[in-house]
């Protein structure tokens, strides 16, 4: 069995005075795994989330992610490590309505210092895999919610993270949209790509994850992993 | 508290950088509001409120006591048009010896028992009045040269003789220049013992005095009231004022314009930060409205919550304007002899309501537009500039080949032109006032060079002028011809002192010349260093007997220009000259005439120089050459100082003041451009979060906010240091125009290439400067803090 991609011992994260939002939490993912996390409103789930991806700390407990013990990150270091294994993909999307679609998809790269020209071949080749190349002169505004939730799982796989983290990815999409993006999602795990996705939708946890995390008041309720479909 | 209330008071609370910068603001344009305008106040006509305080002499006379008795003397106070008299008080001339037995130049001494009096109420600056025998008050404008007199000096009388010492007690001021020193009158009937007084003194103020035609006409009615040729010699106040005002019209223009350009910020940073309070307010005053605030209550929430932080400015800058302008005014009371305290009660209030004036009116038109929208678009507008804003900017920065945090913060300013356009007027107001500023400075520091650049001075006169001759100063005076130390041997021992760099010796007398009415002061020049002493504004200068060098009073006066012959009449005499240059030249109100000494020789054989200046060579010190050449000329009877190269005070006060202004108008620049930077930031928080999710650094979030502030902060630095350089010369010429003097090129083309270029990045340093903070602030946010701001 190969190691860990993600590994939480014993995570903690209370903030202020109010009750913790993760209690001594421990989870491991291994590659090539898809993970949906599930619980109701204040489970957690974000701040997991949050916590895997670099964006928020533990108050007690480590998060190592490739090897990166990213409870220990600074600043600099967390948006480096964020750039090199992990690739986000938020509920309304985030994409910079100043920026074109490409723009958009060739940040990541370009924060992490490629030229303009290789990000330009990497998105393309991406959008034109996602099935949004035709709009990639296009701004966010003027593509449908589906579409845009495509861009933003292309800016995402920009940097070919080792771990494509989703939060509600179909959250502000509707039916059709949403059934679009769970199926881009099955087939980005089809090759092989690691997804840890939060989610209340148990239809797209059941059709993308391999496996369920039950969270309820910030500890893990039920961890189920399905049968190979 | 009212519901209105605690929307305002959580309001001003909640933005607190908005708060604090409109308190700033406020505070500093107040304060350079109030500071501006008091001394305008106090430079406005600083003489003749000066010889209004001081009841000053309109007409200061002078009576021969072989020709006329005391009683006789007061009775000319029953003369037509006489207001008031001070007087009769005995004169006379004195010489004394300074440290080490030098002579002084000699002095007029007045026999006055009071500073106080009807007219010329002389004011004491320090010490006290003379009360006692041996006891002497100097004038502050005395015409020692060297280093200021202190109280308790002790000088030996040299003249008249057989005196014993006395001790200067007091420095006073007097706007009508009655003396050079005033004594007890017993001190000065000892002073001239059986000599007796050389004169008697009588000051008169005139029911009208405001033309030539009126002082004469006064003048001539006193002269009938003593017998005929007891009135040897009265001077005009007019004569006198004419002297003064000619320095005090260079503060107006130069008041004027800093107090637009602090004026015309001000008005620019409120109106940019309130209207950012009330853009990055619009959601939520959406939401007020939603809850039943009517469209007159938002108004009211946002002009409020705009005023408390005004209002405390307001009062802060009041206080601060004053404390300023006190110091200030203390300079400009010891130029002009005024006694400003500093505090102008209406121009505080003014300054105070206009700046609160301004806030409301601006806050007012910015919340009305909000007031209007519709609560429902009001939340639905967000924070975030709308789509469409610089996309074609953002879209041509990404493909400049600069790191892309670099190229992305380039195409922030072009998101909100209008923004940013105050923004680039904040920074190009704060760069010119700098490059105005410096060139200003620079400019007034040459023109005084230009007077001072001599290093040693060498009096080599026998006697003085007597009292009111249009001040101190080697003048001739109604007490006759001068008998001079020998010329030719002050030459020899000048160049014969090892260190002797160059000499210029000035003669000085008066000429007519055809259609001007009065006679012109001319300097007749010999020596090596001419040219040293004047800057030339066109054609060229002297190289020989018959040329002369003016300055534009004269040609206007005369209707001539270069190259024109004219004919000077000296002594009867006809000589016929040719303008060979125009100087810039301010002595006797720039009609002084410049020759060469040999030009007026066949008009008057016996001119020679009753001064001289001597420069030194480099490496040389002025002290050690000068107390060589004083114990070389002591046989001859002349003395030699080192020139205090000390700052003029009217320069002093405009550097200052230019120092302190701009520095006010630069922090105003850059808490405009912090506050627009703050306002961006803001607005921009969840798209940081973005770029920070996806892996931008601190230091590359850092490097995105600075370079949002390059392109206005280059664009203002650039307009600025053009403004800047326009505004110095419309300021110089309006200076030069209102003395009626053209400034040569020397003098006005200050600014090279390199220090354009300074200034131009000097907006860019303005712009940077107010942008850390906030770039701070914006690489110190958390990620997930800045997601999930809305």
């Amino acid at each position: 069995m190969s190691a860990p991609l993600i590994e939480l011992r014993d995570v903690t994260r209370r903030y202020d005075d109010g009750p913790p939002a993760l209690r001594e939490l421990s989870l491991t993912v291994r590659p090539g795994e898809s993970v949906a996390i599930l619980g109701p409103s204040g489970s957690g789930k974000s701040t997991l989330l949050n916590l895997i991806a670099g964006l928020d700390r533990p108050s007690t407990g480590t998060v190592t992610v490739d090897g990166v013990a990213v409870d220990r990150l600074g600043e600099a270091a967390s948006a480096r490590y964020r750039r090199a294994r992990i690739g986000l993909v938020f509920q309304f999307f985030n994409l910079l309505d100043d920026l074109t679609v490409a723009d958009n998809v060739m940040l990541p790269a370009q924060l992490a210092g490629m030229t303009r020209t290789a990000a330009q071949r990497r998105a393309t080749e991406l959008l034109t895999v996602l099935g949004v190349d035709r709009h990639a002169a296009a701004y966010p505004g003027r593509l449908s919610g589906g579409e845009r939730q495509r861009v933003a799982v292309a800016r995402a796989l920009m940097n070919r993270p080792a771990l494509l983290l989703a939060d509600e990815p179909t959250g502000a999409l509707d039916t059709a949209a949403g059934e679009e993006v769970q199926r881009l999602l099955t087939e980005l795990h089809a090759d092989g790509q690691t997804i840890v996705l939060v989610t209340h939708d148990l239809a797209l946890a059941g059709n993308c994850a391999t496996r369920t995390v039950q969270l309820r008041d910030g500890r893990v309720a039920a961890d189920t992993t399905a049968t190979v479909r | 508290m009212s519901t209105l209330g605690r929307v305002v008071r959580a309001g001003a609370g909640r933005h607190r950088v908005q708060t604090v910068v409109i308190t700033m603001v406020v505070l500093i344009a107040v304060t350079s509001a109030v500071l501006g305008g008091s001394l305008l106040v106090a430079s406005r006509a600083p003489f003749d409120r000066a010889f209004g305080q001081q009841q000053g002499a309109h007409l200061t006379a002078r009576f021969d006591p072989a020709k006329v008795t005391t009683a006789q003397v007061t009775a000319s106070a029953g003369a037509a048009g006489i207001d008031a008299v001070a007087g009769p008080f005995p004169v006379t001339q004195i010489s004394v010896l300074g440290p080490g037995g030098r002579p002084r130049p000699p002095m007029t001494v007045v026999g006055r028992s009071a500073a106080g009096g009807p007219v010329d109420q002389v004011t004491l600056t320090a010490g006290r009045w003379a009360t006692a025998p041996g006891e002497l008050v100097l004038a502050e404008d005395s015409r020692f040269r060297g280093p200021p007199i202190k109280i308790g000096t002790v000088w030996t009388v040299a003249d008249p003789p057989g005196n014993s010492d006395v001790t200067v007690v007091g420095i006073a001021r007097s706007v009508s220049r009655t003396a050079d020193a005033w004594v007890t009158p017993e001190q000065l009937t000892t002073l001239t013992g059986d000599r007796g007084p050389a004169g008697y003194q009588m000051l008169y103020r005139l029911t009208a005095a405001d033309t030539t035609a009126q002082v004469d006409a006064a003048r001539t009615a006193i002269a009938a009231t003593v017998p005929a040729g007891a009135l040897t010699g009265a001077v005009s106040w007019l004569a006198t004022r004419q002297n003064a005002v000619g320095q005090a019209a260079l503060l107006v223009p130069f008041l004027i314009a800093f107090g637009v350009l602090g004026v015309v910020m001000a008005v620019l940073i409120i109106g940019n930060v309130i209207a950012g309070a009330v853009s990055t307010g619009t959601r939520r005053i959406g939401i007020l409205k939603a809850l039943g605030f009517t469209p007159a209550q938002v108004v009211r929430a946002y002009v409020g919550q705009a005023l408390i932080p005004a209002a405390a400015g307001t009062v802060l800058g009041v206080v601060a304007g004053n404390l300023l302008t006190v110091p200030v005014l203390a300079q400009t009371n010891r130029l002009y002899g005024t006694s400003d305290n500093g505090v102008t009660p209406w121009v505080d209030a003014v300054v105070a309501g206009g700046a609160l004036a301004v806030v409301t009116l601006t806050a007012w038109a910015a919340a009305a537009r909000a007031g209007r929208l519709r609560s429902v678009d009001a939340i639905a507008v967000g924070r975030t500039p709308r789509p469409g804003r610089g996309q074609w900017a953002a879209r041509w920065t990404g493909r400049i080949p600069v790191p892309r945090p670099l190229s992305l913060g380039l195409a922030h300013p072009f998101a909100r032109p209008l923004r940013s356009a105050g923004i680039v007027a904040a920074i190009a107001f704060g760069t010119a006032a700098v490059t105005f500023a410096v060139g200003l400075a620079t400019s007034l520091s040459l023109i005084q060079e230009a007077e001072d650049l001599a290093d040693v001075h060498i009096d080599a006169r026998m006697e003085a002028s007597g009292p009111g001759a249009g001040g101190p100063g080697p003048q001739p005076g109604p007490d006759g011809p001068r008998a001079l130390r020998d010329p030719a041997g002050i030459v020899a021992a000048i160049t014969a002192q090892a260190g002797t760099g160059g000499y210029l010796g000035q003669a000085r007398t008066e000429v007519t010349v055809a259609g001007i009415t009065d006679p012109l002061s001319t300097v007749a020049l010999t020596g090596t260093d001419g040219a040293r002493y004047y800057r030339m504004v066109s054609g060229s200068w002297l190289s020989g007997p018959g040329q002369i060098v003016v300055s534009t009073p004269f040609l206007t006066a005369a209707g001539k220009k270069v190259g024109d012959t004219v004919v000077l009449t000296d002594h009867g005499t006809d000589v016929t000259v040719r303008i060979v240059g125009e100087a810039f030249n301010t002595d006797d109100r720039g009609l002084q005439i410049l020759t060469d000494l040999a030009t007026l020789r066949a008009a008057e054989p016996d001119l020679a120089p009753e001064n001289f200046l001597v420069s030194v060579r480099p490496g040389t010190d002025a002290a050690v050459y000068a107390s060589g050449l004083d114990t070389a000329l002591r046989s001859l009877g002349a003395t030699a100082l080192p020139v205090e190269h000390g700052t003029d005070e009217l320069v002093l006060i405009i550097d200052t003041l230019t120092a302190l202004l701009s520095l006010l108008l630069v922090i105003v620049a850059g808490l405009g451009v912090l506050n627009v930077v703050v306002l961006e930031t803001r607005e921009r928080v969840h798209d940081l979060g973005v770029h920070k999710a996806l892996g931008m650094t601190p230091r590359q979030t850092t490097t995105m906010v600075i370079s949002s502030v390059l392109v206005t902060g280059v664009l203002g630095g650039v307009i600025g240091a053009a403004v800047g350089v326009a505004v110095q010369r419309a300021v110089l010429s309006a200076m030069g125009g209102s003395a009626g003097f053209t400034l040569p090129a020397a003098i006005v083309d200050v600014y090279g290439p390199t220090e354009l270029l300074l200034f131009g990045l000097g907006g860019l340093v303005i712009a940077v400067g107010g942008a850390l903070l906030p770039a701070g602030w914006a690489a110190g946010t958390r990620t997930v803090t800045a997601l999930r701001t809305e």
